[in-house]
């Protein structure tokens, strides 16, 4: 109901952040997804996240595929450039304005069905590239666009609406991209805005690639009784994987660790992340350990959630590709055309 | 010595096995001549393979210029025991054959003459290592070649010196090989032949170079600053030669490039990539081939519609599907204007050699920012990958890069209103704002679905048929500005033209020459963009009868044509070739004469030519 103007209002005494803008200039248009719509929680824990970590709304690059998710990217940052693009390839689109310049936030947000199928190889070759992208994907087992049929990380056991079972074994992105070699890695449920926003908040700081694969039950399709993506189904097999907290580089010096009870991970621009941990294996560092819990616990029919894996020293693509320190889209003509004299040069190498 | 000898007009072909070392030693040949100052013109005929299949090399050298190939040979170096039956059948009479004869053979030509190197024999004496055995004979056979028609010593020594600089043991070893070559003919066989070369003066100021060089050039001098692509025959040696360049060209004071090269996973994400670039402000292309183009057909309609600028070089191969990878072909002509569903329609500019693919390859980014829209630059195998010579590219710097409506932070200030896909010009070309221009102002929503002027998604048909209507009239605006068409009105008073595009210009000048020296008047219309220009339809209603000449099947020229514009369709002929070489002028004297022979109404539309062209 994109043709309901949503009222410019603004409390006087709303507080503001950092840079003194309110909640509500972190907002978008109105969402015209389902009531209980999951996807609309995801939509404010990315608001709370931008609007705590006080970016610029304007400094933010807001991209997505094709799907029910793919159209929240205009109902979060109405001050950001967005980009719906083509169903499975935000990734590419986000890729190239990433190498056109280096200084945004990239945010994408993506479904199961974009992510998982039609999108599998971008997503596997945009973690191998360490592209400097928070990648949300907001999954809920089913095609809601198209009227509910399963989607890839649908589990086997699960049923549609109608009773159908689902022939076909899941995808799990969260495993797919540890072993793909991505930086940082969690799981979350777009019910737990507790856990979600902290994450997120460390996901946008992460230099590198960031994936957060959100449970985010389709209210309409995928929530009944047989499902395993539904509200009840999510809450009954959590299995929390240590809790996170974002600490700003200016508060670290007054924050206090229990030791032997917490990770606390340095992030490239000074911040920390500090993982608690809930049992001795939980090492969000040691990838061997991680992938084998997340396993463990898959078989046992749960769902971990949490900061599943963390890699503070990856490089980035930039770095990778020793691409000029300015963006490349703020350099001048001057800087790139070679010029009369040098084309000289050039036209003596071909005679 | 014979008194039929003649100076710089002859074909030398080379038959050789795929990835024996020959390209480099046929290169060396070719540079050698051009080097002369001869005009030349070089065709690499090679197989879709790594090693051990037929693969060919034709010089045709012409001081007149004639340089389309020919259909006959008149020195055949073969080195090929595979092909010699075909090679032996394509020497003119009075030609010269030359094969190794370490394994003596009969050959049933007595109308040429057939001269014998033991090559392999002397390699294996002079060389104990089997690889340099094989590598070297390449080099003997340009060294007998070179006395027996007379290609300039001094200068093929200067070319391995080169070369091969740093290289002592290289270089040597080389002019060893040569000496060995020269050595045996001095010796054995009674040289030089009939058809000789000499030093000229005909390359002055000009350079040999192939288009896919050329475009990458005319990328780097345009501004591109991101280049994604995926490997494809035959377009993957320009991005490689842009990255070659911008390496050197472009490296800033800290050691880092200004430029980013990204080889992608398949062609969906190399457009994607070059298309998320280009929203957000840096020039970015990709380059690729046929199949490629296929595969970005649904991000193609994506560019068309939210309108982003994006390059794309095509490279065309033979088709259809994977078709003849390493031949050339003009069969991309519909695919690429009409590329993805729905109402969609694509600049094309069609460059003809390596010279025009730089020029276009720098115009093409402002003309993607200027109509905010993909530009597709048509080259082909033909131009692409064979060395051209060409005259010397030129810049000249003030030269300014056209960003078309490209909003600043500083004008939105001035703006009253923002809105992405409105004409507040009337030429249908809206302004456009890229990511963090302004805090407070330009932000807008990017999406493929149906959208309001200020990018908000409608379902209204009526808005949607408006947005359609204007990047219609956006299409139109450009026709002015694209590079208009070519014409040579040599014979005023015929009623017969003719209308090229790209590679088969070599072939239709030659051609038009022996046209008109037959009496035959042909206007000539070369087209070098789409949407045509309001001159390419007043040159099809100026005349009568209008041959287009394209190399494909199905006339996607003259279909284009005729779907675009409002014209007679009787009047227009097809003149067809697709077996993926590139053309001979024969080939377009043949099918002209025929059918103005027998059409009576062709016939008396023709009038001589006033002038020879």
């Amino acid at each position: 109901m994109t043709y309901i103007k949503k009222p410019i209002f603004r409390h006087p005494s709303l507080p503001t952040n950092e840079i003194g803008l309110t909640y509500r200039d972190y907002e978008g248009v109105v969402s015209t997804l389902c009531a209980g719509c999951g996807h609309d929680s995801i939509t404010a824990s990315i608001i709370d996240a931008c609007y705590e970590l006080s970016l610029p709304a304007h400094k933010i690059a807001k991209l997505s595929g094709i799907g029910c998710s793919s159209k929240t990217p205009n109902y979060f940052l109405n001050n950001a450039h967005g980009f719906n693009s083509v169903h499975g390839r935000m990734p590419s689109v986000a890729t190239g304005a990433n190498l056109a310049n280096r200084d945004l936030v990239y945010i994408g947000v993506s479904g199961d069905g974009d992510t998982a199928s039609i999108g599998l190889g971008q997503y596997c070759h945009a973690i191998r590239r360490q592209l400097n992208l928070t990648y949300i994907c907001e999954n809920n087992g089913t095609y809601g666009l198209t009227k509910g049929q399963f989607s890839a990380t649908n589990d086997k056991d699960s049923k549609n609406k109608k009773g159908l079972d689902n022939p076909f074994g899941a995808i799990d992105l969260a495993i797919m991209a540890i072993e793909l070699g991505a930086g940082f890695v969690a799981r979350s449920f777009s019910g737990d805005k507790e856990q979600l926003v902290p994450l997120l908040k460390s996901a946008l700081q992460y230099n590198g690639f960031s994936f957060i694969d959100v449970i985010s039950p389709c209210v309409t399709f995928n929530n009944h009784g047989y499902s395993t993506k539904s509200y009840d189904y999510i809450r009954e097999h959590r299995s929390l994987f240590g809790e996170l907290d974002f600490i700003p580089e200016e508060e670290t010096i007054n924050t206090s660790y229990a030791e032997g009870e917490t990770v606390t991970i340095k992030l490239h621009n000074g911040n920390d992340i500090s993982f608690k941990k809930l049992g001795a294996d939980h090492d969000p560092t040691d990838p061997h350990k991680v992938l084998n819990t997340l396993r463990n616990n898959r078989s046992d029919g749960k769902v971990t959630t949490g900061l599943l894996y963390v890699d503070p020293d990856k490089s980035d693509l930039h770095d990778t590709l020793n691409t000029s320190s300015k963006p490349l889209n703020s350099l001048s003509m001057n800087d790139l055309c070679p010029g009369g004299e040098e084309l000289e040069e050039i036209n003596n190498q071909f005679r | 010595m014979s008194s039929n000898i003649t100076y710089n007009e002859l074909v030398i072909k080379f038959a050789n096995v795929n990835g024996s070392g020959s390209a480099s030693a046929n290169t060396f040949c070719a540079k050698s001549l051009y080097r002369m100052g001869i005009p030349i013109s070089a065709k690499n005929i090679f197989p879709s393979n790594i090693q051990g299949l037929p693969t060919w090399y034709e010089i045709t050298i012409s001081e007149s210029e004639k340089l389309a190939r020919k259909e006959k040979i008149d020195v055949m170096v073969a080195m090929n025991a595979q092909t010699y039956a075909s090679d032996i059948d394509e020497v003119a009479s009075g030609g010269t054959f030359i094969y190794d004869n370490s394994i003596q053979r009969k050959f049933d030509r007595d109308d040429i003459r057939v001269i014998g190197i033991p090559i392999a024999k002397l390699c294996a004496a002079e060389y104990t290592d089997q690889r340099q055995r094989q590598l070297f004979k390449n080099i003997v056979y340009l060294g007998g070649l070179s006395l027996l028609i007379g290609i300039d010593i001094d200068v093929i020594e200067k070319l391995l010196s080169e070369q091969f600089k740093g290289k002592q043991n290289l270089f040597d070893a080389n002019i060893k090989a040569l000496t060995i070559g020269r050595k045996y003919v001095a010796d054995n066989i009674e040289y030089p032949l009939d058809k000789q070369v000499r030093k000229c003066n005909g390359n002055a100021n000009k350079i040999m170079i192939n288009g896919n060089e050329a475009a990458a050039l005319g990328a780097l001098y345009g501004g591109a600053t991101v280049a994604s692509w995926y490997p494809i025959t035959p377009s993957t040696s320009l991005v490689e030669a842009f990255e070659k360049h911008a390496n050197k060209l472009r490296k800033d004071k800290d050691g880092n490039i200004n430029a980013a090269v990204i080889q992608a996973e398949d062609e969906l994400s190399s457009v994607g990539m070059a298309i998320g670039a280009n929203w957000n402000g840096s020039r970015a292309f990709t380059s690729t081939s046929g199949p490629g183009v296929s595969l970005m057909g649904e991000f193609l309609g994506l560019a068309y519609f939210a309108e982003i600028p994006l390059v794309l070089f095509n490279i065309q191969r033979g088709g259809p599907s994977t078709g003849m990878p390493t031949r050339t072909q003009q069969s991309d002509i519909l695919t690429c204007a009409y590329a993805s569903h729905g109402d969609t329609k694509h600049i094309l500019l069609l460059p003809s050699d390596p010279n025009e693919c730089f020029e276009f390859g720098y115009k093409a980014f402002d003309f993607a920012e200027k109509f905010q829209t993909p530009i597709m630059v048509l080259s082909d195998l033909d131009i692409g990958m064979n060395d051209w010579v060409v005259d010397q590219f030129k810049w000249d710097d003030n030269y300014s890069h056209d960003r078309g409506k490209l909003v600043t932070s500083e004008d939105i200030e001035k703006l009253k209103s923002f809105a992405r896909y409105r004409d507040v010009d009337g030429d249908g070309i809206p302004y456009r704002t890229i990511p963090a221009t302004h805090p407070d102002y330009g932000s807008y929503f990017t999406r493929g679905t149906s959208h309001t002027d200020t990018g908000g998604y409608t379902e209204n048909g009526v808005i949607h048929a408006e947005m359609l209507d204007r990047i219609t009239k956006k299409f139109h605006t450009a026709k002015e500005y694209l590079p208009h068409p070519i014409i040579n009105l040599n014979s005023p008073k015929s009623k017969i033209g003719i209308i090229n595009f790209g590679s088969t210009n070599v072939a239709l000048n030659d051609a038009m020459q022996d046209l008109t020296r037959n009496g035959i008047g042909i206007n000539h219309l070369r087209i070098r963009a789409f949407p045509f220009s309001k001159s390419v339809v007043d040159f099809i209603n100026d005349h009568e009868f209008v041959f287009v000449l394209e190399q494909n099947r199905d006339a996607q020229m003259k279909k284009l044509l005729i779907s675009e514009e409002d014209l007679d369709t009787n009047k227009l002929i097809s003149i067809l070739n697709y077996d993926g070489m590139p053309l001979t002028a024969n080939f377009i004297v043949n099918n002209i004469t025929e059918i103005i022979n027998n059409n009576k109404n062709i016939k008396a539309a023709n009038s001589p030519p006033i002038k020879i062209v």
